[in-house]
């Protein structure tokens, strides 16, 4: 035996049993819904066996590439444990609701009904993502433009803080919904109605974050570019913005979590279009397999803007590297 | 003490007086700086040596125009000083490099500051040979030791061709052997440039191997006590009799003097 064997066989192909995960993770949950669901419709039954065996081709294939490609063979190894957990939970899942019958049908219908849902609706959800990505954008855009323009002000000036902090510490708490009576009555239509209560939902973190970085900007860096002949627009876009930014993403985050949170119940109370309106849409007509597929878009959708704005702020950010975690 | 101020005046203190209110006491305010005065000429190394406390900082402040005496005047040249100037690098303990930058573009600031990047920026190579940084042109100040980071610092100060250049403790933070490396480079930097130089340090080595002169300074209130000239070839020998000497006088002065020191002056 050649003892150097198993050191370059763990460097050049994945152990066995993480090969195996995710094929024996879904044969398992599967094969389950097959015994359970004998008197489930066959079309509903139908797409979910087809997820499964594209789930159960995708992975073979994998398993069978990946000795011949390290960046996927990393990206395996990291991802592998999450996916089996992933696909053992939808198991369970299925044996809760379709299986013993332990939540009350119809708000919480298995698995596989649920997919039926979202393939059958697919253009109104596609419709709606569309336009809950139109309004989320141009709100949370206006917002953030509106709020580093005022975070910027508060921050530098210091007669600006004293008369816009009362404002802002007074009028800012309101969760930007509650103006929702109002918004409705001075808005020309719900959508501009809709993109104003996004908008002033990222505002106020923005505004608040970025007031604050700018004001606590190291005096020493102002200091050293006075001496290097800096004038007031050098100190404000060149020392106090970037010395605020990492507290300026704060803001950010904090205001794209608001701006979500702002849009579903915009939409599901004005306007007549996007996720929010399509999921009490769905509610009205006690379709709950077309809830819970609004809610796994809404959770593609949102976690990949979130992603977005990670990745935005590590380019940004590059000079923190290996300074700062978080 | 008859230095020689044939040379022009590079910087001149006349009188300067400057208190500051008492914190816990609104209403009493205690005095820092009690008419200091003196003179640098152009092109001279001048050290300010003193217990912390006693306003060294506080006077370089009011040099480099960042903050304001109550009485007397500070000239550079002819010229009053109202206010911060590129004319007047500064460089403090801390490098304060600006960390989203990088080595280049943090030498680059003072350029930038000034709108004369464009015309200038054959300059930016030419100080990061000086201070042998080049290697690291793209690297982040997080990255660097804390001697690098001084010289980025020092650079950066010295790219704007000031006419003084201030010192605040520059190598207080840097152990003991990067600090006497530095110290050279420093030494290097002005035989290079001839650049009028105003030393803050609590380090009497550091004052006697470098300056030209030193100004002993004491406490509450801040005053200049004493003028000693350091007429010392160079380069200097740290461990040569007449430096010991200027150590021990200085000391004495300070009233640290111990009998370690053999006090023959």
């Amino acid at each position: 035996m050649n003892a150097d064997a198993p050191v370059t066989d763990k460097r050049s192909t994945l152990p066995w049993p993480m090969q195996l995960a995710v094929p024996v993770a879904s044969l398992i949950t599967f094969g389950t819904h097959l015994l359970i669901a004998q008197k489930a419709p066959p079309l509903e039954t139908r797409s979910y066996m087809l997820l499964f065996w594209e789930i159960l081709g995708v992975s073979i294939v994998l398993a069978i590439v990946q000795p011949f490609w390290p960046a996927l063979r990393k990206w395996m190894r990291h991802m592998w444990p999450i996916f089996t957990a992933g696909i053992l939970l939808l198991g369970c899942w299925d044996v809760i609701t379709a299986g013993l019958h332990l939540l009350p049908l119809p708000y919480f219908p298995g698995p596989a009904a649920v997919l039926r849902s979202l393939i059958s609706d697919r253009e109104l959800l596609l419709d709606s993502t569309w336009h809950s990505l139109v309004l989320l954008l141009s709100g949370y855009t206006l917002g953030v433009i509106i709020g580093l323009v005022s975070g910027v002000c508060i921050g530098w000036s210091s007669s600006v803080r004293y008369w816009g902090m009362p404002l802002l510490k007074v009028v800012g708490p309101i969760p930007a919904t509650a103006w929702i009576p109002l918004a409705m009555v001075v808005a020309p239509s719900a959508i501009v109605s809709a993109a104003g209560l996004v908008a002033l939902a990222v505002w106020f973190p923005v505004t608040m974050l970025t007031a604050s970085g700018i004001s606590n900007t190291r005096a020493s860096y102002l200091d050293v570019a006075r001496t290097l002949g800096a004038g007031r627009l050098y100190l404000i876009f060149r020392v106090a913005i970037p010395a605020a930014v990492p507290n300026i993403f704060i803001g950010l985050f904090m205001g794209l979590g608001a701006s979500f949170l702002t849009l579903v119940v915009a939409e599901s109370v004005g306007v007549k279009s996007g996720l929010g309106w399509y999921l009490s849409w769905a509610q009205g007509w006690a379709e709950y397999g077309k809830v819970f597929a609004a809610l796994i878009i809404m959770a593609a959708f949102f976690s990949t803007v979130m992603t977005l704005l990670f990745k935005v702020r590590d380019r940004v950010l590059v000079w923190q590297k290996g300074t700062i975690k978080w | 003490m008859t230095t020689n101020i044939a040379a022009a005046s590079a910087l001149r203190v006349h009188q300067v007086c400057k208190s500051f209110e008492v914190p816990d006491a609104p209403g009493t305010s205690r005095l820092a700086l009690d008419g200091i005065s003196f003179s640098i000429a152009a092109g001279e190394l001048v050290s300010l040596v003193g217990p912390s406390g006693c306003g060294k900082s506080t006077l370089l402040r009011l040099v480099a125009g960042l903050d304001f005496p109550d009485t007397g005047e500070l000239l550079v040249g002819e010229e009053r000083i109202v206010g911060p100037s590129a004319e007047r690098g500064l460089v403090f303990q801390d490098p304060n490099l600006f960390p989203w930058l990088t080595v280049r573009r943090n030498i680059e600031a003072g350029l930038v500051a000034r709108g004369v990047l464009r015309e200038k920026r054959t300059e930016v190579d030419e100080f990061m040979r000086l201070v042998g940084l080049e290697a690291f042109a793209n690297a982040y100040p997080h990255h660097l030791s804390g001697g690098m980071a001084q010289r980025v610092a020092l650079a950066r100060a010295l790219i704007n061709h000031p006419k003084v250049l201030l010192l605040d403790e520059p190598l207080g933070a840097l152990d003991a052997f990067t600090r006497m490396r530095m110290q050279d480079e420093v030494l290097r930097l002005w035989e290079n440039r001839r650049t009028t130089m105003l030393l803050v340090t609590h380090d009497i080595d550091e004052a006697i191997y470098m300056s030209h002169r030193i100004l002993i300074m004491t406490s509450a209130p801040g005053r200049i006590d004493r003028e000693i000239e350091i007429d010392l070839a160079r380069p200097r020998d740290r461990t040569s009799d007449l430096f010991l000497r200027f150590r021990s006088e200085i000391l004495e002065h300070l009233h640290f003097a111990g009998n370690a020191v053999d006090v023959s002056a």
